[in-house]
């Protein structure tokens, strides 16, 4: 499961990478959301990861990490995501001003020679 | 001595939200109503800085445990220290509270003459903004930061499209694809941190760090330098800061003038985190870990700086990269990591930071009086080698002749005297000449770079007594730095003021002088009483290389006895954070 989640991670940040040198806006915007993923699952392997535990405490489990999945990332991967959203949203709109703005979706705003 | 409500430790967060609430409601069609508040909220917001300030440097701050302490600590939610979210007050926080203040105080004044009119919901967004930064100083928290990052983040998105235009738009598209990816840094490297240690608590984790296996260590270093790369694009150190220049000469002034304090986030987030993580024992200086790689990217920074000066002539580029000398100048001397080199920087922070800012209200000012002259170029076209061109030959008429009698006895309008005195201010202070602060600073860090080790300047003194390579170097870079601003600057002045050149005088509002007037007045004050001003910020440099009482003081506080009194079922590690969670 590790090398599973580990790949999935490593896929999308590498593709959200590429993505983002790319000179086109919506390309942009896409590599950013393929980081934004790779980055909250990062965040919630570093919990550890692990099957059929849940962040609940019960009366008759001992009340340690080894019986319960560590509910912090989880917390941390809830606001991390609202983030993210909010944020691609609002480079979303930003990206279509500056398309009605300077008539191309080049990230500079001219074409070049690309 | 008197007792402060402990509550005034979260008072810089929470008024700066209400009054973007209440101004939200009120709608954004008030503006002068709106404007007032703003005003009134940013100067009560000044005022509570200073009285914690001051209170942090006579130990009475509030909330910390014995009723009175060098540290004001305040446990939001009332969870005890590791588990909870805190806010931790000490005097490096208090002053770039008081800093961040005054800064804007004097944006919100420049805003009230004319800015407010060109745009939707800036005084929101501004309060938005000005709360994300006392939260980003206040937290004790890595998780909390990130939040008060991107809460001081998402605000600067929207003021610095305010008044809209291709070019802001433009430069705000890459602004805001660098952070959010800056952003992600900052996520992946505070999960590797959580992963390894189990905490996210800035005092929690100094104390776990120490006791982490060798085998983790790299994890924890390269969890470190993941999150230094998203503090530093910040900071705008040299690899990563290209995006400042663009991005902060296409805002608008009073916008610009607050950003000033955004690349000192990023170097406070540094120096609280390699304080907290790589402090090295009692009685060596530096830090166990990255000092050097601080120090080369300081330096980097400082020669692109120096470069870019020399090479601007626009106003806008010129303290845009100010900025990235300061920047670099200060990454150095916290990568040295020697208690007078950090507190002289301190102090140089402070005033640099005062005088970019109203450098970049006076360049509106200055642009917007020659824009009233029809045929003179304008800054903002890409104008061709200045002195070569023949729009800057005399025209037939002007009197150059000085024995004429035209040119002899015309007063000067007081605007363009005004103009032209705070113009030769902010010189001095961002170039370091005396008699203004931004001398005390310079000559603070260089005296302290060449000292060898039996001055008396500083108690706690580096290992090695003898004034290495590195030092020399930065030594010089910060003569030289001073030198090209004055170049660049006094370059560009000659242009603005002493071209011969039948100019109307300007129409200044008397309410757009005042806060560029009260910035170099505070700047004066600070040079004349600079001792007790020097004491405060060396002794927050040396509670930076020894974090151990901030430590204790986040562990000592316990939370309030609450009106229940049933026993809570608590797990021995990291228990849900509600108040993060439902973000």
């Amino acid at each position: 499961m590790e090398l599973v989640t580990a790949i999935a991670i490593g896929v999308l940040g590498g593709s959200g990478i590429w993505l983002l040198l790319r000179p086109r806006t919506f390309q942009v915007i896409m590599g950013l959301s393929l980081i934004s993923y790779a980055v909250n699952l990062f965040i919630f392997a570093m919990g550890r990861l692990a099957v059929d535990r849940a962040p609940i405490l019960t009366p008759d489990t001992p009340p340690d990490l080894a019986h319960y999945a560590d509910p912090t990332p989880q917390a941390l991967v809830l606001t991390a995501i609202v983030i993210g959203f909010a944020m691609t949203a609002l480079f979303l709109v930003v990206m279509l001003a500056n398309r009605g703005l300077t008539g191309t979706d080049h990230v500079d705003g001219d074409e070049g020679e690309d | 001595m008197v007792h402060l409500p402990s509550h005034l430790l979260i008072a810089p967060i929470l008024l700066p939200l209400l009054t973007a609430g209440l101004m939200l409601a009120l709608g954004d069609r008030r503006r002068v109503i709106n404007t007032w508040i703003n005003v009134a909220s940013t100067a009560l917001g000044l005022a509570i800085a200073l009285v914690l300030a001051w209170s942090v440097h006579h130990d009475a701050a509030p909330g910390s445990s014995a009723g009175g302490g060098a540290f004001g600590v305040y446990l939001a939610a009332n969870w005890a220290a590791p588990f909870g979210i805190v806010l931790v007050l000490d005097r490096l926080s208090a002053a770039l509270l008081v800093l961040t203040s005054l800064l804007g105080l004097s944006a919100i004044t420049f805003v009230a003459a004319r800015w407010n009119r060109i745009g939707v919901h800036f005084h929101p967004l501004f309060q938005i903004q000005l709360m994300g930064l006392s939260g980003a100083f206040l937290t004790g928290d890595l998780f909390n930061l990130f939040v008060f990052f991107e809460v001081l983040l998402s605000a600067s998105y929207g003021l610095l499209l305010h008044a809209s235009g291709p070019n802001r738009v433009s430069a705000g598209l890459h602004y805001i694809a660098i952070n959010v990816v800056a952003s992600s840094l900052f996520l992946i490297g505070a999960a590797m941190l959580y992963g390894v240690t189990g905490t996210l608590n800035l005092a929690d984790l100094a104390e776990r760090v120490a006791q982490v296996p060798a085998a983790d260590r790299g994890l924890v270093e390269a969890a470190a330098v993941i999150l230094s790369i998203a503090f530093l694009a910040k900071a705008a150190m040299w690899p990563l800061g290209f995006w400042l220049v663009p991005a902060y000469s296409a805002a608008s002034a009073p916008v610009a003038a607050l950003f000033a304090i955004m690349t000192k986030v990023g170097l406070y987030a540094m120096l609280r985190l390699w304080s907290m993580l790589f402090a090295t024992p009692v009685g060596e200086s530096g830090y166990v870990f990255g000092g050097d790689w601080l120090v080369y990217g300081g330096l980097l920074t400082l020669v692109f700086g120096i470069l870019g000066l020399l090479a601007s002539r626009q106003l806008g580029l010129i303290a845009g990269f100010s900025l990235i000398v300061s920047s670099g100048t200060l990454l150095a001397a916290f990568g040295l990591g020697r208690t007078a080199l950090t507190g002289g920087a301190l102090y140089y922070l402070f005033t640099s930071t005062l005088a970019v800012s109203s450098m970049f209200l006076l360049i509106e000012l200055i642009d917007r009086s020659r824009l009233l002259e029809s045929e003179f170029p304008n800054a903002d076209d890409a104008d061709p080698v200045p002195f070569f061109v023949d729009e800057m030959e005399p025209p037939p008429g002007t009197n150059l002749d000085e024995f004429q009698e035209a040119l002899t006895g015309r007063a000067i309008p007081a605007a363009i005297a005004f103009l032209g005195l705070g113009f030769i201010g902010c010189t001095l202070l961002i170039t370091g000449m005396p008699p203004l602060s931004g001398f005390v600073g310079k000559f603070l860090m260089l005296s302290a770079l060449a000292d060898t080790g039996d001055g008396t300047l500083s108690a706690s003194r580096s290992i090695e007594s003898s004034v290495g390579v590195l030092e020399w170097l930065f030594f010089g870079l910060i003569i030289f730095s001073g030198l090209a601003a004055l170049i660049a600057l006094s370059r560009t002045g000659i242009r603005m003021f002493w071209t011969p050149r039948d100019r109307p005088s300007p129409q200044l509002k008397l309410i757009e002088g005042l806060p560029i007037a009260g910035v170099l007045l505070i700047c004066v004050l600070i040079t004349v009483r600079a001792e007790p001003m020097i004491r405060y910020m060396q002794a927050a440099a040396a509670g930076l290389e020894h974090p151990k009482p901030y430590i204790d003081a986040v562990f000592s506080l316990r939370p309030q006895p609450g009106p229940s009194t049933a026993p809570v079922l608590l797990p021995p590690a990291a228990p849900s954070r509600a108040g993060e969670g439902g973000t």
